[in-house]
């Protein structure tokens, strides 16, 4: 159980690094990755929302959504199956949460709020926190624990790979790049090229 | 009619205004499922497009991302119904790209940018030239992708066997992920050095 849990945990660091390996969260990934503080910094809250979201969308797809999972309620529902609402479920609790995290930095952790507050409401239409929801759902994973070991790893995984792209870029304003292919053209090539390297790790 | 026109080559969302990037990399690998997720986005966009454009006036602005969130999310169910009622296979092959459709950005874009602030119709037409022009870079990268990675086209064999006996080998690197992105830089490279703005 304790080993499936670090497995999970290192296969999506690494192996199902969400940027290089399924390309969520590209529009920020590339928006935001100017210098490197601000990278760490979107890098944190998408890790941060992930842990929050993807445990408790298991629990509500667990409990409410899936075929035969309103048994708890009543015998009767054993054969409801709610999961043609999960899309749009997903989406609401994870711009709730968002909104609920925002509210509550703001309250009760003014430094965070001043580091992670700008990115909070990007985040809520950011691919990478509903893929991790998705995937979640697609997954199957049998206990809570899992789903908590697959976002935090998730979300390391961003963390890393924004801010190495950023690190890149920042070097990359003293190389010569053809005219036509700076800023987007060599931030896609780059992010492929990272994404080769992180290949390397399918052999774990 | 020119107008709407420019998403398709000088304003094109993936090439030069980097929306919507985030899922349609993955589905690249093969023709088939990139045109598959190509028209289910421009229906998605054109009619949220229209709808929100429908009800732009009524929408107080404080809660307007909620209720664009609520119409995509909407359509994409419907279209994601609809895809495993009658193209299971490629459903299935397009997994959580669909359900992704909701956060991509080239439709929230469009809603923020256009759709708050112009007629039904002309929404309408914007939202289907720019999933269409979303959809040209998703076809192109897939028809090399599938081409020069598997040798095929829309699941047919084209690389004739006399080929592969001579020594022709596929290039396994077209379908591995990375590869996509790289074919999206060149193709950037290249439409900034041909495309006139």
């Amino acid at each position: 159980m304790m080993s499936d849990i670090f497995n999970i945990f290192v296969r999506s660091v690494f192996i199902d690094n969400m940027v290089f390996a399924y390309f969520l969260g590209m529009c920020s990934y590339l928006a935001v990755s100017k210098n490197v503080k601000t990278a760490f910094g979107l890098g944190l809250a998408v890790c941060f929302v992930l842990t929050v979201t993807v445990p408790v969308n298991y629990l509500i797809d667990k409990y409410l959504l899936r075929e035969g999972a309103l048994t708890w309620v009543s015998a009767r529902f054993a054969g409801t199956d709610l999961s043609f609402l999960s899309l749009i479920i997903f989406i609401a609790v994870i711009a709730g949460i968002v909104q609920l995290l925002e509210m509550v930095f703001e309250r009760y952790l003014p430094v965070l709020y001043m580091t992670l507050g700008i990115f909070l409401p990007l985040i809520a239409v950011n691919c990478a926190i509903l893929g991790g929801s998705l995937f979640m759902q697609e997954r199957n994973f049998p206990t809570v624990a899992h789903s908590l070991a697959y976002a935090v790893g998730s979300g390391i995984g961003w963390l890393l790979a924004i801010t190495a792209f950023a690190a890149i870029r920042e070097r990359l304003k003293y190389a010569k790049i053809p005219p036509k292919l700076q800023g987007n053209g060599i931030a896609y090539i780059i992010t492929g090229l990272l994404g080769m390297g992180f290949m390397a790790f399918l052999g774990m | 009619m020119k107008k709407y026109l420019g998403p398709l080559s000088k304003d094109n969302p993936i090439l030069v205004q980097t929306l919507g990037v985030c899922s349609a990399l993955a589905v690249t690998a093969q023709l088939k499922p990139a045109v598959v997720m190509a028209l289910s986005v421009t229906v998605v966009c054109a009619c949220s497009n229209f709808f929100i454009s429908l009800m732009r006036n009524t929408i107080p602005p404080r809660i307007r991302i909620i209720v664009q969130l609520l119409v995509v999310s909407f359509f994409v169910i419907l279209v994601d119904l609809l895809l495993q009622s009658y193209l299971y296979d490629e459903s299935k092959m397009l997994s959580v790209f669909v359900g992704l459709i909701i956060t991509n950005c080239i439709i929230m874009g469009r809603l923020e940018a256009f759709a708050l602030s112009h007629k039904p119709l002309s929404s309408l037409m914007d939202g289907m030239m720019n999933g269409l022009g979303y959809g040209l870079v998703l076809v192109v990268v897939a028809f090399f992708r599938e081409l020069l990675g598997s040798g095929t086209l829309w699941n047919h064999q084209v690389v004739p066997d006399s080929w592969y006996t001579a020594g022709y080998l596929n290039n396994g690197l077209m379908i591995l992920p990375p590869m996509a992105l790289i074919l999206i830089g060149t193709i950037i490279w290249i439409s900034r050095g041909t495309v006139k703005r």
